[in-house]
């Protein structure tokens, strides 16, 4: 400011000098607006480029998460060979345990066979095993999960609905093309060709997903099998730990420091570790976890439990600082008000300053929550990433102990794997995962709203 | 879960407590609550605190030391001699907490009886394939040592844990009992209770220093371990990062924090104007209403879990960039190899440091005094001068501070790069080449199946030792200068 009143050679003569009129603007203040504008467009341009990042990110993620959403399935009525699956003819449960899943693959693929000679579909195969290129390796598994649960069905044609293989279902989604499968050992283009006309015949559909959102994690092989539901009871024990721990101990402290710390030496000491904990690497938690809780304390390795508490000590800053702030918004006048009829001072604040700032310690809380149900770094050095998480906890401990996954780890786990096919799921599992946190925030906002008080 | 029940019958204990010091204290006061000097809640709450209290700090001490007690009695039994060339006495003893549990997997499915499991002799019966029938496997024939030391190890525990059942409960118990007895009312139980309620927050408040503590001797302890292993020198100096788990790897950190920089720099390159200017903007000329919008939009970008962004940078920047700059580019300049580059990750990066520059800047303009800009406007100053020559030299420490505290971020953020920015340690000026960073190598050093003694995997320690000091230098560095240059209205 100062150089420019002190600076008129930068801008030239003075208007008065040159002696024009008011109405038109000289030479310097048509710079100078035009500068103004400038800077103004430069303004709007930063917020658009901020903003289209924003559109396209959730535009990515909507586009490529959708298909995870979708899988195709191929309806097929299954003679179950008596011949084939029992050949005792007993019925008895041992003989029929017997026979592996490579004794089903072969009646699935006479079952295709059949049906496509009965619907007269062209682009038939001369070998029926050729066939299994368009089935999910889990098409045995699931007929003979069926046929232990009971027996007494061999021998009758039954309809089972059989996932079709990654291939096929990225074909019908546009992820897998005829130019792309050219070096690929597993499919070739006439399985396309008939895929193209078993979906014209109505045998194979492609239908909403259930099984991404509730299912277990599948191997390497199989991405048409993976699903999300266990990861997510892996993130709900590890949230109930986070809540369980944070909150009271996060509230616990911030009462303390807020309402009854002399200011002396140990407090600052709090003080400055509170701040400096917030800004520390979530690495770092990872790596503290590793060491203290899986090698010191020999705490079960992946186990949500050890997640749970890796995330809490990470919330914890969060928290408190959410906490004293929302204590820090309650006037003095009721404490005053309270020690005035008699309570105590431990009574004043129980009784009458936390239960108004109540709202805000829980928006926090959900918002610290939030950050902690997104967080990855940490949980890959305790292990919870590079483990299959195949099987649901059976029960509250074992929820909470035995080995599982966590969302982030399993769209990360999903990500490193070769195959595309995961990589749709992985989208379709931080839809999944923004949708929670989506939630949580929009609850922390409405609670906000409604229950904020002004004082 | 012997653990969980004794926990379980303490809490109960403590509530039986509750009742009998209310009513206790009720009678002595002929159930007038008047005579009293606290309320009877107060002299239930004195009851139970005394019956848990004192029993739960007890199970909880003797879970943490017991162990390491058994520890040092068990591995004292190991002779020397059995200790293999390149293997230590932790492997050995790990092998035998491993056979200790699996006898207790053993015992528990009913394989075998407890007396058996005492009685069994290494030269009579395979352990290794015993235990692999209760899904236990080992990874070598046990030892007749290794079984003797299991067995007492199992003895030990098994006392202990009987010991402690026993001394936890009488605790519990004469707890209860003493806090029965003195409810009187005289007794001035509501002191008693809020001292020790005060003591709980103090011990919760202390939690923030212990995590610290136990951040810092965890680096500690295995980075002078690792530095016993491999020259602190040759660390900080070398230029080559090639661990290989058979021996003979070198560990400079050099490229790895060249990387690093280099990734944060780019990143902030982009987050500083765009986060800066935005700021500005929704803060000096956006009316009310695209304020409302906008900043909350922008504000969507720090809600994103790291995870999204990493995926963002391998799945859709980084083929975006091949496209453009790759081989048979949209440009044909080839200088991009793979989509994991240093551009990927830092582009991805400035993306998710917008919203925190931007909203960390928003602040500290609007704590400019408006006073400052009015008399910048009235000397005749355009809105862009005001804000260019008044505010933000007014403003110039703080948006320093936030942007050191961003350039914290960048170089502890961890996904993005193990994502976005591939895996080869290379010094190199190309941004679109693959580098990596200190996090990413944290999280490849760790999660292999490297065990933990090597130098390979105790690098990892090191490499949190050297971030964790350099991401808090940056933030008390940043809190310095918005301290020291802050001006100070009013």
């Amino acid at each position: 400011m100062t150089d420019l009143s002190a600076n008129p050679a930068g801008g030239g003569a003075p208007a008065a000098k040159t002696g024009g009129s008011l109405y038109a603007s000289d030479a310097r203040t048509r710079r100078r607006n035009a500068a103004e504008k400038r800077f103004r467009i430069y303004g709007m341009i930063a917020v658009g480029i901020g903003l289209a990042f924003v559109v396209a990110l959730l535009g990515v993620i909507l586009v490529n998460g959708t298909r995870g959403f979708q899988q195709t399935y191929l309806t097929v009525p299954v003679y179950l060979d008596p011949a084939k699956l029992d050949k005792k003819g007993e019925r008895k449960l041992e003989d029929i345990k017997k026979v592996s899943t490579f004794g089903y693959s072969p009646l699935i693929d006479n079952a295709i066979q059949k049906i496509l000679a009965d619907r007269g579909i062209d682009g038939t195969f001369e070998k029926p095993k050729e066939y299994r290129a368009l089935l999910s390796a889990s098409a045995a598994a699931q007929v003979r999960d069926y046929v232990l649960a009971d027996p007494r069905v061999i021998g009758e044609t039954v309809e089972f609905r059989l996932l079709a293989s990654s291939r096929v279902d990225g074909y019908l989604k546009g992820r897998v093309t005829r130019e792309s499968i050219a070096r690929d050992k597993n499919i070739s283009a006439a399985h396309l060709d008939l895929a193209d006309g078993m979906l014209a015949a109505g045998l194979m559909k492609k239908t909403f997903n259930w099984a991404f959102i509730t299912g277990a994690d599948a191997s390497e092989s199989r991405p048409e099998q993976a699903g999300m539901g266990v990861s997510m009871l892996g993130s709900l024990f590890m949230m109930l730990v986070v809540l369980g721990l944070s909150l009271p101990i996060g509230v616990a402290a911030s009462i303390y420091l807020e309402e009854f710390a002399p200011k002396n030496r140990f407090t600052d000491l709090i003080e400055v570790n509170i701040s400096n904990l917030a800004a520390v690497p979530s690495i770092v938690f990872g790596i503290l976890g590793l060491a203290v809780f899986i090698q010191f304390a020999h705490l079960p390795q992946s186990a949500p439990l050890v997640g749970g508490l890796v995330l809490t000590l990470m919330t914890l800053p969060t928290i408190i600082i959410s906490t004293r702030a929302a204590l820090k918004a309650v006037p003095p006048s009721i404490r005053d008000a309270a020690l005035g009829v008699g309570a105590s001072k431990m009574q004043s604040v129980f009784h009458h300053v936390l239960p108004l700032a109540m709202p805000g310690i829980l928006t926090g809380t959900i918002i610290g929550l939030a950050q902690a149900l997104g967080e990855t770094a940490p949980l890959l050095l305790i292990g919870m990433v590079g483990y299959i998480a195949s099987n649901y906890p059976d029960g509250i401990a074992s929820g909470f102990l035995d080995p599982n996954s966590a969302m982030p780890a399993q769209i990360y786990e999903w990500a490193k794997r070769a195959d595309p096919a995961y990589y749709e799921r992985a989208w379709g599992g931080i839809i999944i995962l923004l949708l929670f946190l989506m939630t949580m925030n929009i609850i922390a906002i409405i609670l906000r709203r409604r229950f904020e008080r002004r004082w | 879960m012997p653990v969980l029940w004794l926990f379980l019958i303490v809490i109960a204990l403590g509530a039986i407590g509750y009742f009998l010091g209310r009513q206790r204290a009720l009678a002595s006061a002929g159930g007038e609550s008047r005579h009293l000097h606290s309320l009877p809640s107060y002299y239930g709450a004195n009851a139970f605190l005394w019956a848990v209290a004192p029993a739960l700090l007890l199970l909880a001490a003797w879970l943490l030391i017991q162990p390491l007690v058994i520890e040092n009695r068990v591995s004292g039994m190991i002779p020397e001699e059995i200790i293999e060339e390149g293997s230590s006495r932790s492997l050995v003893m790990s092998d035998v907490r491993r056979v200790a549990e699996g006898l207790d997997i053993a015992v528990e499915q009913g394989a075998m009886t407890a007396e058996e499991a005492n009685s069994l002799r290494a030269e009579a019966t395979d352990i290794r394939e015993l235990l692999g029938g209760v899904g236990v496997a080992l990874g070598a024939e046990v030892r007749p040592e290794v079984l003797n030391a299991a067995q007492r190890y199992r003895a030990l525990s098994s006392t202990g844990r009987w010991l402690m059942s026993g001394l936890v409960l009488v605790l519990a118990l004469g707890g209860l009992g003493l806090a029965w007895a003195r409810s009187d009312k005289a007794f001035r139980a509501r002191n008693v209770v809020e001292a020790s309620i005060k003591g709980l927050l103090v011990l919760a408040s202390t939690i923030a220093i212990l995590t610290t503590l136990g951040i810092v001797l965890s680096l500690i302890f295995n980075t002078v371990e690792f530095f016993r292993l491999y020259p602190a020198l040759d660390f900080f100096t070398g230029l080559t990062w090639s661990p290989s788990f058979g021996g003979g790897s070198q560990l400079g950190i050099l490229p790895l924090l060249w990387g690093t920089l280099y990734i944060s720099l780019i990143a902030l390159l982009v987050a500083v104007p765009v986060g800066l200017l935005a700021a500005v903007y929704l803060s000096e000329y956006a009316s009310s209403h695209t304020r409302a919008i906008a900043k909350p939009m922008l504000e969507v970008l720090a809600g994103i879990p790291t995870i999204v962004y990493g995926l963002f940078a391998l799945l859709t920047v980084g083929p975006l960039l091949v496209n453009a700059f790759g081989q048979e580019g949209l440009l044909g300049v080839a200088w991009m190899k793979g989509g994991t580059a240093v551009m990927t990750a830092g582009l991805v990066m400035g993306v998710m440091l917008i919203p925190f520059v931007s909203s960390l800047s928003d602040d500290i303009i609007n704590a400019v005094p408006q006073a400052m800009r009015d008399g910048s406007l009235g000397l005749g100053a355009t809105q862009s001068e005001t804000v260019k020559q008044v505010v933000l030299p007014a403003a110039l420490p703080g948006i320093v501070g936030a942007i050191l505290l961003a350039a914290s971020r960048a170089i502890g953020e961890t996904m993005i790069v193990v994502l976005g920015a591939g895996a080869a340690a290379k010094l190199s000026l190309n941004p679109f080449e693959a580098m990596t960073t200190v996090t990413a190598k944290i999280v490849s050093q760790l999660t292999g199946d490297a065990d933990f003694a090597s130098p390979e995997a105790l690098v990892a320690f090191a490499l949190g030792m050297t971030l964790f000091v350099i991401t808090l230098g940056l933030n008390i560095f940043a809190l310095y200068i918005v301290r020291k240059y802050r001006e100070q209205y009013e």
